[in-house]
């Protein structure tokens, strides 16, 4: 630190003056203060930074980096295997990709919405938070804008790793753009659904182990109950009002919802809703859920911080 | 390199002000018709546990309303410029407020930017602040491993990292040693002194703000109980420490004739005259050299204002007995 007094130097014209400041003392900052946008921003970003432990120490980072590699590695094997095959399609579409890697993506968000939530109410930062030009509520929407984007870059990292496989294979290229966007929009419909989900069980257990289990624990039974209703409702009633069993599914509602909207091919063939109607539903439930979820959170919030 | 126009410290600057401000929370009066102004400098906040400081500091941030009443901080108003106070005021909690494992630096780099700093400033201000607050090569590791002394720092330092014009630290001394208490103090003296922001720091302990504040502030049971300059307070107050060479009971009997309130103290020839008037001291000398002793000190000392306090606090009480 042999420079520190060159910081406290007045230089004009490349020429330093002669008197020195040692000690600059404490600096007043007359500079721009960007107010609610900025700060709003900025938790934003620092809770996406969280979500990948960046600036926090390696054994923070270590679980969200692990996953991510996992759920990248099939894809590229899938690239591998159809570029040196010489395929004609991809094995798993764009579409499909979450949903076969489900067990991953639920373990990242049971991992990420407790971590970027549970840290501020047992460590009481909420107080620091409120002191600063923000509102209650844009603490809540910034954090789980940033754990909900911080989810979808997660799914949609091996999208990308397959559309660029796809393109090295010289499969058509609008063809493959334009499949790879529907499963960029699956991923972030997926991704706020898990999110407004994960982070309402995580704001009501206040230890953050409790939290993951709680996630994880509603994702699989999810998950199996979804599977079993679909399959024993399918066998009485048509298919499509069987569809109906599988929006208790995070999963198999996003699934329905492509297979509806976008009329791709759901990964399970049972979910997919019947016509216009069935599209509607899924999608009504798909909003009510996010919408609850975040009005039950910000309820939450609202007594947060000892105000 | 800019400099701020410090504003001269005095009663007739304010900073705060409160007109019949009341907050109640159901039947529980946090704070009742409240309204007080406040200089700038640093200004003690004495309240036992429950008395409504922090009530009032969350009023005064325009985190929570007023039942009834208007309250003004650096000429915004509490109940609708929340925002544009919180960008030009810091506030550190009692409370544990730290994410443990982030670094300082990492998070008053953040907190600097919620506060509506621009990055770079933001990460040039907090290496700046922490190094004021006295923290150094540490500031690099997450912050579960510090002390509490250093994680008081810390607090400190996100108070102050935007610059606020002004500061309110909510029991700051709280679980530290001694000689922590010293420091944080001589910190608090500084902010005021040095960096020229202003400081409305609360205690249950008046000893010790005593010896920062240039204002203190009384709060009973949500209740005003006296707002006074520190200088104010200790001028009629006081006592004159006497030590002569020999003769001292007759020294003490003569000046107890003139009606002089003396207390004599555990050394031979010592003891202490409260200055009831102001013509105690002229006293003092006209008997020792009336009675031809050496006068070997003649020195006032300062009252403690707990003490002041203490006994009217005392009279007060006895008074409602009375009642």
């Amino acid at each position: 630190m042999s420079s520190a007094p060159a910081r406290g130097g007045v230089t004009s014209g490349g020429v330093t003056t002669e008197s020195v400041i040692h000690d600059i003392g404490f600096r007043h900052y007359d500079g721009p203060r960007l107010g609610r946008g900025w700060a709003f921003r900025s938790l934003l970003i620092e809770t996406l930074r969280g979500c990948y432990g960046l600036g926090r120490p390696s054994k923070v980072k270590a679980m969200p980096w692990v996953l991510t590699g996992l759920i990248i590695a099939p894809a590229l094997i899938i690239v591998a295997i159809t570029v040196v095959t010489g395929g004609t399609t991809l094995p798993l579409s764009y579409t499909q990709y979450a949903g076969g890697m489900w067990l991953l993506i639920a373990m990242f968000v049971a991992g990420r919405a407790p971590y970027a939530i549970s840290r501020d109410l047992r460590d009481g930062v909420m107080p620091l938070y409120l002191s600063r030009p923000i509102l209650r509520r844009d603490y809540v929407l910034a954090k789980f804008c940033g754990v909900a984007l911080g989810v979808f870059l997660y799914i949609t990292a091996p999208i990308v790793v397959l559309l660029v496989g796809a393109l090295l294979a010289k499969f058509p290229v609008w063809h493959e753009l334009w499949a790879a966007l529907g499963g960029v929009a699956m991923a972030a419909v997926l991704a706020l659904l898990l999110t407004a989900l994960s982070m309402l069980l995580a704001s009501i257990t206040l230890r953050k182990g409790l939290g993951v289990a709680a996630i994880m624990t509603t994702l699989v039974l999810a998950s199996g109950f979804a599977n079993i209703a679909v399959a024993i409702l399918g066998l009485k009633f048509s298919e499509g009002s069987a569809a109906y069993a599988a929006m208790l599914d995070p999963f198999a509602l996003v699934d329905g919802l492509g297979a509806s909207w976008l009329g791709v091919a759901p990964l399970n063939a049972g979910v997919k809703p019947d016509g216009l109607t069935g599209g509607l539903v899924f999608s009504f439930v798909f909003v009510a859920i996010v919408a609850a979820s975040l009005a039950l959170l910000m309820r939450r919030f609202k007594k947060v911080g000892g105000v | 390199m800019a400099v701020r126009h410090f504003v001269a410290y005095g009663e007739d600057v304010s900073i705060i002000s409160t007109h019949a401000l009341t907050r109640t929370f159901g039947p529980v009066v946090a704070v009742s018709n409240l309204t007080v102004e406040l200089p700038t400098g640093v200004v003690g906040l004495v309240g036992a546990n429950g008395a409504g400081k922090s009530t009032l500091i969350k009023i005064l941030l325009g985190l929570i309303p007023p039942t009834s009443g208007t309250a003004s901080i650096l000429g915004f108003d509490c109940l609708t410029d929340g925002l544009k106070i919180r960008e030009v005021v810091g506030y550190m909690p009692e409370s544990d407020c730290l994410p443990l494992d982030v670094s300082a630096t990492e998070f008053l780099v953040h907190m600097a930017r919620m506060s509506g700093l621009p990055s770079h400033v933001a990460r040039e201000r907090a290496a700046d602040t922490l190094r004021h607050v006295g923290l150094y090569e540490e500031r690099y590791r997450p912050i579960g491993g510090y002390s509490t002394g250093m994680k008081q720092r810390v607090k400190l330092a996100q108070a102050l990292v935007h610059d606020p014009q002004l500061v309110f630290l909510d029991e700051p001394t709280n679980g530290l040693d001694p000689a922590g208490r010293d420091e944080m103090l001589g910190l608090i003296a500084r902010i005021s002194g040095d960096f020229g922001i202003s400081v409305v720091v609360t205690s249950h302990l008046l000893g010790e703000l005593e010896r920062i504040a240039d204002h203190l502030v009384v709060i009973e049971a949500g209740v005003l109980s006296r707002s006074t300059s520190t200088a104010d307070a200790t001028q009629l107050s006081g006592a004159m420490l006497v030590e002569v060479t020999d003769r001292a009971d007759d020294v003490v009997a003569r000046l107890r004739r003139k009606g002089a309130n003396v207390a004599i103290g555990s050394r031979a020839g010592t003891f202490a005259v409260e200055l009831t008037d102001e013509a105690v001291p002229q006293w003092i000398v006209a008997v020792v050299a009336d009675l031809k002793v050496g006068l070997i000190r003649l020195q006032r000392r300062r009252h403690h204002l707990s003490e002041i306090f203490e006994s009217e606090a005392v009279t007060s009480q006895e008074e409602a007995a009375h009642v």
